[in-house]
C-alpha cells in the first residue's frame, strides 16, 4: 500500500538531489537543471497532498500548473541570460562570473 | 498478487531518482540533459498514478517537450572545450552535499513521525471541468497575472538574447 508518506519521501529525495545540483555544479545550465528538479519535487508534493487529503478537489493541481508556468518562464529567461553571458565571456563557469563582486 | 499500484510506484520512483542522480552526477552535460528528460517523463508517470492525468499531459508537453529541448539547444549554443568535462563540480560540492544530506535527513525524520489520515476517495468526476472552474473562478486573478508573467518573460528573453545592436543601419 503506497501512502502519502511514500510520495513525500520521494519528493524530498528528488528535492535534495536538485539542491545538490543547484549548489554543487560549475556550469550555469547544470544549475538551471537542478532548479528544475527541485520544482518538479514540489509539484509531486502538491499533487500527492491533493490526492490523499482533498481528493474531491483539484486545488493542488491548480498550484502545480502555476508552478509549471513559472518554471517555463524562469528557464526561458535563465537560458537567455546564460547565452548572453557566454557571448561576452565565452564561458558559462559561474565561478568566473564576478562582475558584481567588489 | 502484488499491488499493481505499488509496483508502478516503485518502478517510477527508481526511474525518477536514478535519472535525477545521473543528471547531477554525470560529467557530460549532454548526458545530463537527456537524463533530465527521463526524469520529467517519470514524474509524468507519477502524476498518472495520482489520478492527475491532465497534469501528466501538461508535464509531458511543457517539461519534456519544451523545457528539455530548450536546455539541449542552450547546451549546443554554449558548448566549449571538451564536452566530456563540461559539467564539473564546483568548489562548493562538498558543502552542498552536506547541506542536501542534512536536509533530506531532517525531512525524512519528520515524514517518518507524521502519519496522515489519508482517505482515498475517488477523484472528481470531471477533473478538467473543476480545473477550469478553479482557474476561471477563484484563481482568475492569478491566472491573468500568470499570463502577463509569461508574456513579459518571452519578451524579456528575446530582448536579452538579442543583445545590443552593433551599429545603427
Amino acid at each position: 500500500m503506497i501512502t502519502l508518506n511514500h510520495y513525500v519521501a520521494l519528493s524530498a529525495l528528488l528535492f535534495c538531489i536538485g539542491l545538490l545540483g543547484a549548489l554543487g555544479k560549475r556550469n550555469a545550465i547544470a544549475i538551471l537543471m537542478g532548479i528544475e528538479l527541485m520544482l518538479n519535487a514540489v509539484n509531486i508534493n502538491l499533487v500527492a497532498f491533493n490526492r490523499f487529503l482533498q481528493p474531491s478537489q483539484v486545488v493542488g493541481q491548480v498550484f502545480a500548473l502555476f508552478i509549471i508556468l513559472v518554471a517555463a518562464a524562469e528557464v526561458a529567461v535563465g537560458l537567455a541570460l546564460v547565452i548572453n553571458i557566454y557571448r561576452r565571456r565565452l564561458d558559462t563557469n559561474i565561478e568566473d562570473l564576478n562582475w558584481l563582486k567588489w | 498478487m502484488p499491488d499493481s499500484q505499488a509496483v508502478f510506484f516503485w518502478l517510477l520512483a527508481a526511474l525518477v531518482i536514478g535519472s535525477a542522480l545521473a543528471v547531477v552526477l554525470l560529467k557530460n552535460i549532454v548526458h545530463s540533459a537527456l537524463y533530465l528528460f527521463l526524469t520529467f517523463v517519470g514524474v509524468a508517470g507519477l502524476y498518472i498514478l495520482l489520478h492527475a492525468e491532465f497534469l501528466a499531459a501538461v508535464q509531458l508537453l511543457i517539461y519534456a517537450g519544451a523545457i528539455a529541448v530548450l536546455i539541449v539547444f542552450a547546451v549546443m549554443l554554449v558548448r566549449r572545450g571538451d564536452i566530456r568535462l563540461s559539467n564539473l563540480y564546483s568548489i562548493h560540492f562538498l558543502p552542498a552535499l552536506v547541506v542536501s544530506l542534512v536536509l533530506f535527513a531532517l525531512v525524512a525524520v519528520a515524514v517518518g513521525r507524521q502519519l496522515w489520515l489519508g482517505y482515498l476517495a475517488p477523484p472528481p468526476e470531471e477533473p478538467l471541468v473543476s480545473l477550469a472552474r478553479n482557474f476561471l473562478g477563484e484563481y482568475v486573478i492569478a491566472f491573468e497575472v500568470a499570463a502577463i508573467l509569461l508574456l513579459s518573460a518571452i519578451v524579456g528573453a528575446v530582448l536579452i538574447v538579442r543583445g545590443r545592436r552593433r551599429s545603427a543601419p
